[in-house]
């Protein structure tokens, strides 16, 4: 008989163990590692030049108490909020029209055109819009040629369209639409077509079944597209600091700012896992205030 | 049950671009009799079901329902309610919210509708199941939900989209039953699509036959088992029996045919029915109207001599398939087993009883 351990090398969970630790190991470095030193880092007190291993809580207490922290966090949650609503609103519509609108074989084709946006890489789709939207941008040279504005047109000067909450908010918009659009194109296909008929065949209008039946068992697609529109906006760093011309800063640059320019990393990661905690505490009450139609089964 | 016709279909055509689905359908489904629409897949019968729900608009012709035109009628204005094949149990809400769901325009109070809730529930033999969630139940239960939900309504039609296809045999036989006296108890008229001639025939006041989107037979179950007007007919329903015969007409009504393996008899006008074009004369039996005689037995009316060419023992039958003299093909004869009397072996010489009275013959 084989010793103790070399039965346990050939046992099933040593296979198992073999099988999962490179994933594990992933997790664990690129993810569980940086957010505990993080962490950590949180409770370190900042040295001129050098951060001090010891214990405080002092980067919090000064995060929260710091005015400019507030009114960059709920700026961040307002745009964050604003681009998920028009993304998810956008979607939607979108998404029905690719479950209930198409042929099935025309589906495939269309969900590609809709990933196309993904050939150009996010930095350069975020500095289209700044061309778009600039002094001397695509928007305004058109207006301008065709004399709306202009000394005698109806409109003086060129549009101040950068460097607005709403500018962001159409950039992010336009770069999150696919996440929103496919989550939603799922729970849609999922729907049982004989449930919109039995809805029509006990009385219901078509507009009536919608509501009562296709949009609550939609509900978890829109939930799922809510919350990976919202969780990344909150945090993104790119679109304010180019669109926002950095006088619209949210978190992200904010942190950036402690982290780099200011050399106060300690500080930096405080405001880091503040901003973490209040995202993820938004995103469970959201399920919580969801789960009704979370817990449907097969 | 009345002869006053619930349904009426009207040379009704159903075209998908090119493909010809309902060719001319012209029937009568009465008030308050149980009706299936009989066939094998993708011979018209759901989609005739669905143009009687409104889910299908027809090509042309007309479909009334108790006297007014459905022409143009959506599905949620008809005086019909369906219980779908897949049922179509909503799977975020309740039982209780299931059957209740097409009762919200309905004027009567909550505690009322409630009420109704449970009454229907119970008549499907669920009471107490409201609160449960609906995507927590077997198939038998969804069936009941289904049923419940749609007969709340008070429909003048029931449709039912072979609702017995996806539940175990032995649930599907209790809910046959189940079904029937349901049917009795409501008076309701039920228009039921089946592929399955025996649940059709278990079920049914009458039956449409149908075949490549058109009745083939339109008859009582007994009818239909018993005089097939047609040797498709015959084939799809029940086993039948075909032995070739030449027929000789005359004098006056009277046909004569000389049967291979029986050999010369008379056959009646109502016994003939109609075979496709191209196949000869024959004459068919139900397995059941032949008897395989044991030694010292006498036939009743006549005999043939044979050969047992295969024993299929079921339990409480046993087929025979016999092999007249004479004849190529063997036929099939089944016997129900009396204990104390032997199955029979292969290759047996034997006898078998048979009375021109049972026989079709398709010419």
């Amino acid at each position: 008989m084989a010793g103790k351990g070399e039965s346990w090398l050939r046992s099933e969970s040593a296979q198992g163990y073999a099988l999962i630790s490179p994933p594990f190991l992933y997790a664990v470095l690129l993810l569980a590692a940086p957010l505990v030193t993080i962490l950590a880092y949180s409770f370190f007190q900042d040295g001129y030049l050098t951060v001090v291993h010891e214990f405080t809580l002092q980067n919090y207490i000064a995060t929260w108490t710091d005015p400019i922290f507030r009114v960059i966090l709920v700026r961040s949650l307002f745009v964050a909020g604003l681009v998920t609503l028009i993304t998810v609103a956008l979607a939607f519509p979108i998404a029905y029209y690719l479950s209930f609108g198409l042929a099935p074989n025309q589906k495939a084709r269309w969900i590609f055109l809709i990933t196309i946006p993904f050939w150009t890489s996010y930095l350069i789709r975020v500095f289209l819009w700044k061309v778009i939207l600039g002094y001397n941008g695509v928007i305004n040279s058109a207006l301008e040629s065709i004399g709306i504005i202009g000394p005698n047109g109806l409109i003086a000067d060129p549009l101040q369209m950068l460097n607005s909450v709403g500018a962001i908010a159409l950039t992010l918009a336009h770069a999150y639409a696919p996440f929103a659009i496919l989550p939603i194109f799922v729970s849609l296909e999922k729907i049982d077509r004989s449930l919109l008929e039995a809805g029509q065949d006990l009385g219901e209008s078509r507009w009536r079944t919608f509501l009562r039946v296709t949009l609550p068992l939609a509900m978890p697609g829109v939930v799922a597209a809510t919350l990976i529109v919202f969780i990344p906006t909150v945090g993104d760093y790119v679109t304010p600091e180019l669109i926002g011309g950095g006088k619209m800063p949210m978190v992200a640059n904010l942190i950036q700012a402690q982290m780099l320019p200011l050399d106060n990393r300690p500080m930096g990661s405080a405001i880091a896992v503040s901003s973490l905690l209040v995202v993820a505490a938004l995103s469970l009450v959201f399920l919580w205030l969801n789960r009704r139609f979370l817990k449907v089964g097969k | 049950m009345t002869d006053k016709p619930m349904i009426a279909f009207q040379d009704v055509h159903k075209y998908y671009g090119d493909y010809h689905a309902l060719r001319g359908i012209t029937a009568e489904i009465r008030a308050g009799e149980f009706f299936s629409l009989l066939g094998p897949s993708g011979c018209g019968k759901t989609t005739l079901l669905r143009t009687i729900a409104g889910f299908e608009e027809i090509s042309s012709g007309a479909v009334l329902i108790d006297g007014k035109t459905m022409v143009g009628v959506p599905p949620n204005k008809r005086p019909t309610n369906m219980v779908f094949q897949s049922y179509a149990i909503f799977p975020h809400l309740s039982v209780a919210e299931n059957v209740g769901f097409g009762l919200r325009r309905d004027p009567r109070s909550k505690s009322e509708k409630a009420k109704l809730v449970e009454e229907s529930l119970e008549m499907v033999g669920l009471s107490g199941y409201g609160a449960r969630a609906a995507h927590a139940l077997s198939g038998g239960q969804r069936q009941r939900v289904a049923l419940a939900r749609a007969l709340i309504l008070k429909p003048k039609v029931l449709l039912l989209d072979e609702p017995l296809s996806a539940l175990d045999r032995k649930i599907r036989e209790q809910m046959q039953v189940e079904l029937i006296k349901l049917q009795r108890e409501v008076g309701i008229t039920f228009v039921l699509v089946t592929h399955d001639q025996e649940e059709a025939l278990v079920m049914s006041d009458r039956i449409a036959v149908m075949f490549e989107g058109e009745i083939a037979q339109l008859a009582d179950p007994e009818v239909l088992y018993g005089r097939p007007n047609s040797r498709r007919v015959a084939d799809f329903i029940g086993v039948m029996n075909f032995l070739p015969a030449s027929v000789t007409d005359g004098p006056g009504d009277a046909v004569t045919a000389e049967v291979a393996g029986l050999g010369r008899l008379e056959v009646a006008p109502g016994q003939i029915s109609s075979a496709p074009a191209g196949d000869g004369a024959a004459v068919g039996f139900r397995p059941e109207t032949l008897t395989l005689l044991y030694e010292g037995q006498q036939a009743s009316d006549r005999e043939a001599p044979g050969t047992i060419d295969e024993v299929v023992y079921y339990g409480d039958m046993t087929y025979y398939d016999v092999r007249l003299d004479g004849t190529e093909k063997p036929v099939r004869i089944s016997m129900r087993n009396v204990f104390g009397r032997p199955v029979l072996e292969v290759g047996t010489r034997t006898r078998v009883a048979w009375s021109p009275g049972a026989l079709v013959l398709f010419r």
